[in-house]
């Protein structure tokens, strides 16, 4: 909304009707989960499983083999458009309560709606990577409830025409949890608004709306109940927070709930086709948590067949508690919830032309899983190939190393292994490093055309990573060109076991692990610069030399 | 002073004479002398444009807007008691003709509408002044933003006089289900100004304000505008913006315009129109200007409307329609005639299906639209120990009767089980409709029928019996389910209070065709011998 509508709004005088929002019945919680609490949203495939606890026998293993999980999930995708999804309001996180809205997100009366066209495109782009069908023609829907978070009364979602649905998704399980490969179905891809935030006081008597978070769009993705086990739900997770990021619709950030996925499980005997009674459960606040929920109320549900207590499985949505590590009951559903959905008249119908998809289709950037089959075929190990196409500035790193010439398995080594590791101790991503992809290469071929060591290597990359510059300019500032001189290295040599009378006797006496004494002190005094095969190929030889 | 705003000088000048001293049908061209040009032979001249007037007056320094401004609150002043058009009256009105004065003094440019006293209806934002939609929820509820046509009428150099009573957020046809008061009708103070912009249609009427604007989902610009003798003009779905308009119905909402002629009714359209980046169900058509359409009598030929169609609607006429609207409806049709359109009868088959199909599309979407009043942000709130009550009581004490009736219709219209049977069999028939009026103005380039079965009732009269209130919106809400654009303007007078009622004709065009209504419309009013249909003179009021 132009500024000038909101000349008169005070965005900090605005309490919404002084600080009690309305007084809480101690007694009753309330019925909808508002905060939510993160963990971090670290992939499935970097996360150990955890087996169900207190149930770790055998017996339970046997009771399980007898039946089936049927799992389909639910992710709410906000999405990293500049405005809200129907006013001009700044989507942002983490802004003062009340501060980024307008007369079209407060839902004031007379205000109308206008649709973004990014929350279409960004529609279309996800639909599109999802292998969905579009329609040419959707519209929205108004889904009518009442709360204080919902400042319209209704909410503004896709009902009965989504915009793109039947699609699936391909995911890699971790060879840890016996590797494979799975495709899992997608229902359907909509587009709606988020709801703003209830902060509830300290005291529990009062609470006070926050609508910097009304009217954000968000792509609601339904999978199919094709997941099996809570592995492959959190791998269906994190693969749709790769193909968002990927995308560049989403920052996937689940702490920020930009990427939240609530999962719906029932269980059936093996065999039988007739699907279980159906739990939902909410607050996951990363995949290591979904897997972990999942499995344990797969063994919760199980146990209660198998002690012919079914009956005592009912719809209901449960919560996961992180610290208690097990679910529980948040609330029985009583009926089913009547939305009245009808279609919104505020809007017009979306309609897309064949060239507008056409021309999304064509911007598509790589998706994860063409981006795994493609490192697959370059003979990267799938470790490696999860590793590096789990993050879309990784991969992108990595292919504009292997682009400028450099080794393929060298540049996955050095990303996996020394770059990982510096950027977990220094917290930083990899598009923080100063080193650019061009002289991560410069430096692997420097080392394997013998220019340089790789100890020399190792050294200098932290430099480069921390300040930059270039490999040749330290190369020649620091004087590390590698010592490939026999001569130079054997005198070097001589020198040491000169001045090593006594290591040199135990040595020749038998105690040969004494070699790395004396390769290390060759080492030390050639600054790291002596090229260690030639320098173990002569020390050898010097050792070994009957006098 | 004021020698050019006809109107207050009409009214103390010009009180209603009755032409037809029986008590016979009132129309004012009689079917059987047809009308004639001369205007010398008509009892008062035709309606002259009060923005045109007010023009020419300010621009030639014959008044201020000072003066039209003082002139019209002191008017205000003795009525209200009386006819309570207006929930607030703005305190600005005199500053802001003291600021277009200045401007004509310095020779700046001024709009189109300066010092045009402009009665706006309470469900249209407007700044920083109440904007209540007559309603207790919405008590001293002041917008931070007015709606795009007030936005566009201030640009214009228009003034707002005032917001004016209607049912509350729309609901009604009599303006008595205000929450705060009941507006009278001028031309009897025992009846209703119909409704639901009652306040809009009685303030043009007795000359408060020169034009205003109204809200029209089922009629309820063009029923009031019949009641109370004055034009009432509803255009085309999209052709004005809603922004800022609280929502009854989104699908049937327009927000229309009154004016005491054509030319002021259009004019006033022409402001408020065209495309809004605000609201995305505005139309981009272009907005043809009016203005050369209102000619002056003297330029008409003798057959001025020569060949246009005219459909006038069999089944507007059956019955349920008082026989004394029946024939002034009928004597209208020869007057069109007269003037050198052509006139058959025309059926639309699915025009009963209208009502009923109707109030369950505007019952569904209004019980949605009324759901962000819940006392959480704004309005009345009702402090309560639990959510639920909050909900409750707030809704509970700030809606009225009527509104709760629509939202618990529409509540249960839309729900599981009910859906189809009642949302989509209705939007079914609304496509009938939409393809009947289709098919008839292919054939026609207007249609007619009466504003409404009968003329303004007594207060009270069908307060407790809504589905005789609902009975009377059957002329009108048809032309809203299509969308189409439609003019009302009185056509003649039946018996009833001190000096007769009026009694509207309707005229349907295709749509986004408000120019050929305008047209057709400004002719029929000019060249309708007799009255300018001024309401009797108010007991105190000179
Ligand atoms: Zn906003």
């Amino acid at each position: 909304m132009s500024t000038t509508l909101l000349r008169t709004i005070q965005p900090n005088h605005f309490t919404l009707l002084g600080t009690a929002l309305f007084r809480r019945n101690r007694t009753t919680t309330t019925s909808r989960h508002i905060s939510v609490r993160c963990l971090g949203s670290q992939t499935a495939s970097s996360q150990p499983r955890t087996a169900p606890k207190n149930h770790g026998s055998n017996k339970l293993d046997e009771i399980l083999r007898d039946y089936e999980a049927v799992i389909g999930i639910e992710t709410h995708v906000q999405l990293s458009t500049s405005t809200k999804a129907f006013c001009t309001c700044p989507n942002t996180y983490g802004s003062k309560p009340n501060t980024s809205i307008c007369p079209v997100c407060m839902g004031l009366p007379g205000a109308l709606p206008v649709l973004s066209s990014k929350v279409v495109d960004f529609g279309v782009r996800l639909g599109l990577a999802l292998n969905c069908g579009l329609s040419l023609k959707s519209k929205f829907d108004r889904k009518q409830y009442f709360y204080p978070d919902l400042p319209k009364g209704y909410q503004i979602s896709q009902f009965d025409v989504p915009i793109a649905s039947g699609g699936y998704v391909d995911v890699d399980i971790p060879l840890e949890f016996g590797g494979g490969h799975r495709r899992f179905g997608i229902t359907r891809v909509h587009m709606e608004e988020d709801a703003g935030k209830l902060l509830h006081s300290d005291t529990g008597d009062y609470s006070q709306v926050d609508l910097n978070r009304a009217g954000v769009p968000l792509l609601e993705i339904v999978s199919e109940p094709d997941m099996r086990s809570g592995i492959e739900a959190a791998e269906y997770g994190s693969e749709m927070q790769r193909i968002v990021r990927y995308l560049g619709v989403s920052n996937g950030n689940m702490q920020e709930g930009s990427l939240r996925c609530d999962v719906n499980i029932s269980i059936r005997p093996i065999g039988q086709a007739q699907f279980g009674t159906k739990v939902e459960i909410k607050n996951l606040n990363a995949f290591s948590a979904m897997s972990r929920a999942i499995d344990y109320e797969i063994t919760r549900q199980a146990l209660l067949y198998n002690q012919g207590q079914a009956d005592q499985i009912v719809t209901e949505t449960r919560l996961w508690d992180e610290g208690a590590q097990k679910t529980v009951t948040m609330r029985k559903k009583e009926g089913l919830a009547d939305y009245r959905y009808f279609p919104e008249p505020d809007l017009p119908e979306v309609i897309l032309t064949q060239e507008y998809v056409d021309s999304i289709r064509a911007s598509l950037p790589e998706l994860p899983e063409a981006k795994r089959r493609r490192y697959e075929a370059m003979g990267l190990g799938i470790q490696d190939v999860l590793f590096l196409a789990n993050d879309v500035s990784v991969a992108e790193y990595f292919d504009q190393v292997i682009g400028k010439g450099a080794d393929v398995k060298s540049a996955a080594n050095w990303l996996m292994s020394d770059i990982a590791a510096y950027l977990k101790n220094e917290e930083l991503s990899i598009s923080d490093v100063k080193l650019t992809p061009q002289e991560l290469a410069e430096l692997i071929a420097a080392i394997k055309d013998e220019t340089i060591s790789g100890k020399i290597g190792k050294q200098i990359l932290f430099e480069l990573l921390a300040k930059g510059g270039t490999v040749q300019g330290m190369i020649k500032e620091k004087d590390l060109v590698q010592i490939t001189d026999p001569v130079e290295i054997e005198k070097m040599i001589m020198k040491v076991i000169s001045e090593s009378p006594k290591q040199l006797e135990q040595y020749r006496s038998g105690r040969t692990k004494l070699q790395g004494f004396f390769a290390g002190q060759v080492m030390k005094m050639s600054k790291g610069k002596a090229n260690p095969a030639l320098l173990n190929k002569i020390l050898l030889e010097k050792l070994d030399a009957k006098e | 002073m004021l020698s050019t705003l006809q109107p207050p000088r009409s009214l103390t000048l010009l009180p209603f004479r009755r032409l037809h001293g029986s008590k016979t049908i009132a129309s004012l061209a009689s079917a059987s002398s047809s009308p004639t040009l001369d205007a010398a032979a008509s009892v008062s001249p035709p309606p002259q444009s009060q923005i045109l007037a007010t023009r020419r007056s300010l621009l030639s320094g014959e008044t201020t807007a000072s003066e039209i401004a003082k002139s019209h609150l002191s008017r205000i002043r003795l009525t209200e008691p009386h006819l309570k058009c207006f929930l607030h009256v703005s305190e600005t009105v005199l500053k802001e003709a003291q600021e277009i004065d200045r401007r004509i003094s310095k020779g700046e440019e001024v709009g189109p509408l300066a010092g045009v006293m402009i009665g706006v209806k309470d469900n249209i934002c407007t700044e920083g002044m109440p904007s209540t939609a007559a309603s207790r929820i919405l008590e001293h509820y002041r917008p931070p933003f007015d709606a795009t046509a007030v936005k566009r009428i201030k640009e214009m150099g228009g003034i707002v006089v005032g917001k004016t009573n209607m049912d509350e957020f729309g609901m009604g046809s009599t303006t008595e289900a205000s929450a705060f008061q009941v507006t009278a009708n001028p031309w009897d103070l025992t009846r209703v100004p119909g409704g639901s912009s009652g306040g809009s249609a009685a303030a043009v009427a007795a000359r408060q304000c020169m034009v205003s604007l109204g809200s029209d989902t089922g009629g309820s610009v063009r029923q009031p505008a019949s009641f109370c003798g004055v034009v009432g003009l509803k255009p085309t779905y999209g052709r004005v913006s809603r922004f800022g308009l609280m929502a009854y119905a989104s699908s049937l909402d327009v927000i229309g315009c009154f004016g005491s002629t054509v030319a002021d009714a259009g004019m006033l359209l022409h402001a408020v129109s065209g495309y809004d980046r605000f609201d995305s169900t505005s139309s981009k058509q272009d907005v043809p200007e009016f203005e050369s359409q209102f000619l002056s009598m003297d330029s008409f030929e003798s057959k001025p409307l020569k060949g246009v169609k005219v459909g006038l609607i069999r089944e507007t006429l059956e019955e349920g329609v008082d026989s004394g609207v029946r024939s002034a409806t009928q004597e209208a049709a020869s007057h069109l005639e007269a003037l050198g359109c052509v006139v058959t009868e025309v059926s639309l088959p699915s025009f009963s299906l209208g009502l009923p199909a109707y109030y369950v599309i505007a019952s569904s979407e209004s019980s949605s639209n009324l759901s962000r009043y819940d006392g959480v942000r704004y309005g009345n709130q009702v402090m309560a120990d639990e959510l639920n009550k909050l909900y409750e009581c707030s809704r509970g004490q700030g809606f009225g009767g009527e509104v709760k009736m629509r939202i618990l219709m529409g509540t249960y219209a839309l729900s599981a089980g009910y859906y189809d049977a009642y949302y989509k069999r209705a939007q079914q028939v609304r496509t009938l409709i939409r393809k009947d009026f289709k098919a008839a103005l292919d054939q026609n380039d207007i249609l007619i029928s009466p504003a409404a079965p009968s003329a303004a009732y007594k207060i009270g009269e069908k307060k407790d019996d809504p589905l005789a209130m609902y009975a009377g919106d059957i002329m009108t809400v048809n032309v809203n389910l299509a969308g189409l654009p439609a003019i009302v303007l009185p056509c003649g007078l039946v018996e009833g209070g001190p000096s007769g009622l009026p009694v509207g004709l309707q005229m349907v065009g295709a749509a986004f065709d408000e120019e050929k209504l305008l047209k057709v419309g400004h002719i029929f009013e000019q060249t309708l011998k007799g009255s300018g249909f001024v309401p009797p003179a108010l007991p105190n009021v000179a």
